[in-house]
């Protein structure tokens, strides 16, 4: 079928600028967006209810510095604890003794499992379950013995269940790590007459470690924020120390954004610490801020947390 | 090359050496000897057992029967009075210090300099100071022709370059033996050239050489004996010229036509 309608004159292909395409629906979806940050940076400002005077006068209060300070404790020694035994089931996972394998499997899905929050309470009423914590021989004599009582206090309960459950991810990230450095590697470090130790140490763990870094740090970040589940075990740590001073003043908004204020400062720092290692563990690169700035905005930090972690 | 061998005694020698995994039958009662100095090349089409047998050499693989002896001891057993004992890990790592080896996917660490890989063992398993390893580190890499690049990583280095950094790393814990397990094959056929040379003046230095490769011409070349390989079975073996013009075995003379 042809068309004789007459063709309009048209200008040489090679002397005209096409028109670029249109995305109208870009502008649109900005428009809309950018018209509710208005409405919320109004709600923000003009919002009695919020009263930024009482923040700024909360904000560096003793107790609230004080709640600051154990939540930075507890997600560092949480972390710590965490690791140690991540890097034992870690281990086990991988070594041939089936017995081994299956009690770091079993701990790995129990811990994975329970929610953290019902770890704590557990933990804490730990007394109800085992009244007296001995050392001695299995069935045999008891050398030294404390009342579970004095032994859990709301901080030991709170470090049990935060690490415990650390433990469980950060053994899957290491076991990952050592795995996705290629056998070729431990055979190469054979021939050359290295021994299992010393192929570990030198050749296995700083590839393993440049894998394992960056989840780790994700998890710090995430540790932070999971410590305020504390609060339930009225540990005064930072949510905790805001709702003590707003069940006094009943200025619970303002003392909430007390709190947030200072939960995304700490993992704003943790972030950008987590992208400096990141980024000099990639190649040797140079560092350069900027990078690092601009790395952030890619960040896995903004995605959901754990999503890295059942690689 | 083929200088009379006056010791009577080889340096490697291999018998009734069986390996299979499952039901698959992988070497099936290997026997072959290897004289200091010479450079045996293993050929055969793939799937014939030529890699799994130099594995076994020095126990990457463990066969599952059979002995293998460097220098008349047994390889990854040793004998305590009567009784015979398997060797532990760190044991087996003395004896594999004495047998280099070269991959087909060079295998350098990723996370060290060319030199850094070459001194690493002679450092960490010898407890050779780093200066003195790292004059004679200098000097392999010079031997193998990458002086300028000792301070690269392995990714910005060519596979052949990969390959070369490797034999020195290998050279590097003065091995009485060099195993190479197709050492040519990942390369593309530009770079094949600079790796087979440094081979054969390795071998023109006297160096024992084991060699599993496809490279008919370097076999002809270079190897002392060439042994033909089929099925878990050694079919045909004896000098390259003849092996290679006058071969006696059907299997032979249908793998040859294939490949020359």
């Amino acid at each position: 079928m042809t068309d004789h309608t007459p063709q309009p004159q048209r200008p040489d292909i090679h002397a005209v600028t096409p028109v670029p395409v249109r995305h109208p629906s870009r502008w649109i979806g900005g428009a809309i967006l950018l018209v509710l940050a208005a409405m919320f940076i109004h709600l923000l400002a003009t919002n009695d209810n919020l009263k930024w005077s009482v923040v700024w006068q909360y904000m560096f209060d003793k107790e609230i510095l004080a709640g600051l300070g154990r939540t930075l404790l507890l997600t560092c020694l949480a972390m710590i604890g965490g690791l140690a035994i991540g890097i034992v089931l870690a281990i086990m996972r991988l070594s041939h003794n089936p017995v081994f394998q299956t009690v770091s499997w079993a701990w790995i899905w129990f811990f994975r499992g329970v929610p953290p929050l019902v770890q704590l309470i557990f933990w804490y009423n730990l007394a109800l379950l085992i009244p007296v914590l001995s050392i001695g021989i299995p069935f045999g004599p008891q050398f030294w013995s404390a009342n579970m009582n004095d032994l859990i206090t709301p901080f030991s309960a709170a470090l049990l269940g935060l690490s415990f459950t650390e433990s469980a991810y950060a053994a899957e990230m290491i076991r990952a790590g050592i795995q996705a450095v290629s056998g070729g590697q431990t055979e190469a470090a054979a021939t050359l007459g290295m021994s299992k130790s010393q192929t570990l140490r030198r050749i296995v763990l700083p590839q393993a470690l440049r894998i394992i870094i960056p989840p780790i740090g994700n998890d710090t970040i995430s540790m932070l924020k999971f410590t305020s589940l504390v609060s339930v075990l009225a540990l005064p740590d930072l949510l905790y120390s805001a709702q003590m001073i707003y069940a006094r003043t009943y200025q619970t908004i303002p003392l909430l954004i007390v709190a947030t204020i200072w939960y995304l400062l700490m993992s704003t720092i943790l972030t950008l610490i987590e992208h400096y290692i990141e980024h000099r563990l990639s190649d040797g690169k140079p560092i350069s801020i900027s990078r690092i700035v601009a790395s952030l905005f890619k960040s896995r930090f903004w995605t959901s947390r754990r999503a890295e972690a059942s690689l | 090359m083929s200088i009379a061998n006056p010791n009577p005694m080889p340096l490697l020698n291999v018998e009734r050496l069986s390996k299979s995994y499952g039901s698959h039958h992988v070497l099936k009662g290997i026997d072959m000897s290897v004289a200091a100095g010479d450079v045996t090349c293993i050929v055969g089409p793939s799937g014939s057992g030529k890699s799994t047998l130099l594995r076994c050499l020095n126990y990457l693989e463990v066969p599952d029967s059979g002995a293998i002896f460097l220098q008349g001891e047994p390889v990854g057993m040793r004998w305590r009075g009567e009784k015979l004992y398997r060797m532990s890990f760190n044991e087996l790592s003395v004896q594999r210090q004495k047998m280099g080896m070269v991959f087909q996917g060079f295998n350098l660490f990723p996370h060290k300099t060319a030199l850094e890989n070459v001194i690493e063992a002679p450092v960490i398993v010898k407890g050779i100071g780093k200066a003195q390893a790292a004059e004679e580190g200098m000097a392999l890499l010079d031997k193998v022709g990458l002086k300028e690049r000792a301070h690269y990583y392995p990714r910005q280095l060519s596979g052949g370059q990969q390959q070369r950094v490797a034999i020195a790393r290998s050279l590097a814990m003065q091995p009485t033996l060099m195993l190479f397990d197709e050492p040519t094959s990942a390369l593309d056929p530009e770079l094949v050239g600079e790796v087979l040379s440094v081979m054969r003046q390795l071998a023109e230095e006297g160096m024992t050489m084991v060699v599993v490769t496809h490279e008919m011409s370097f076999a002809r070349d270079v190897a002392d004996h060439l042994i033909f390989m089929d099925g878990g079975v050694i079919v045909e073996a004896g000098a390259p010229n003849d092996v290679l013009s006058r071969p006696q075995h059907a299997r032979t003379q249908s793998f040859l036509a294939r490949v020359l």
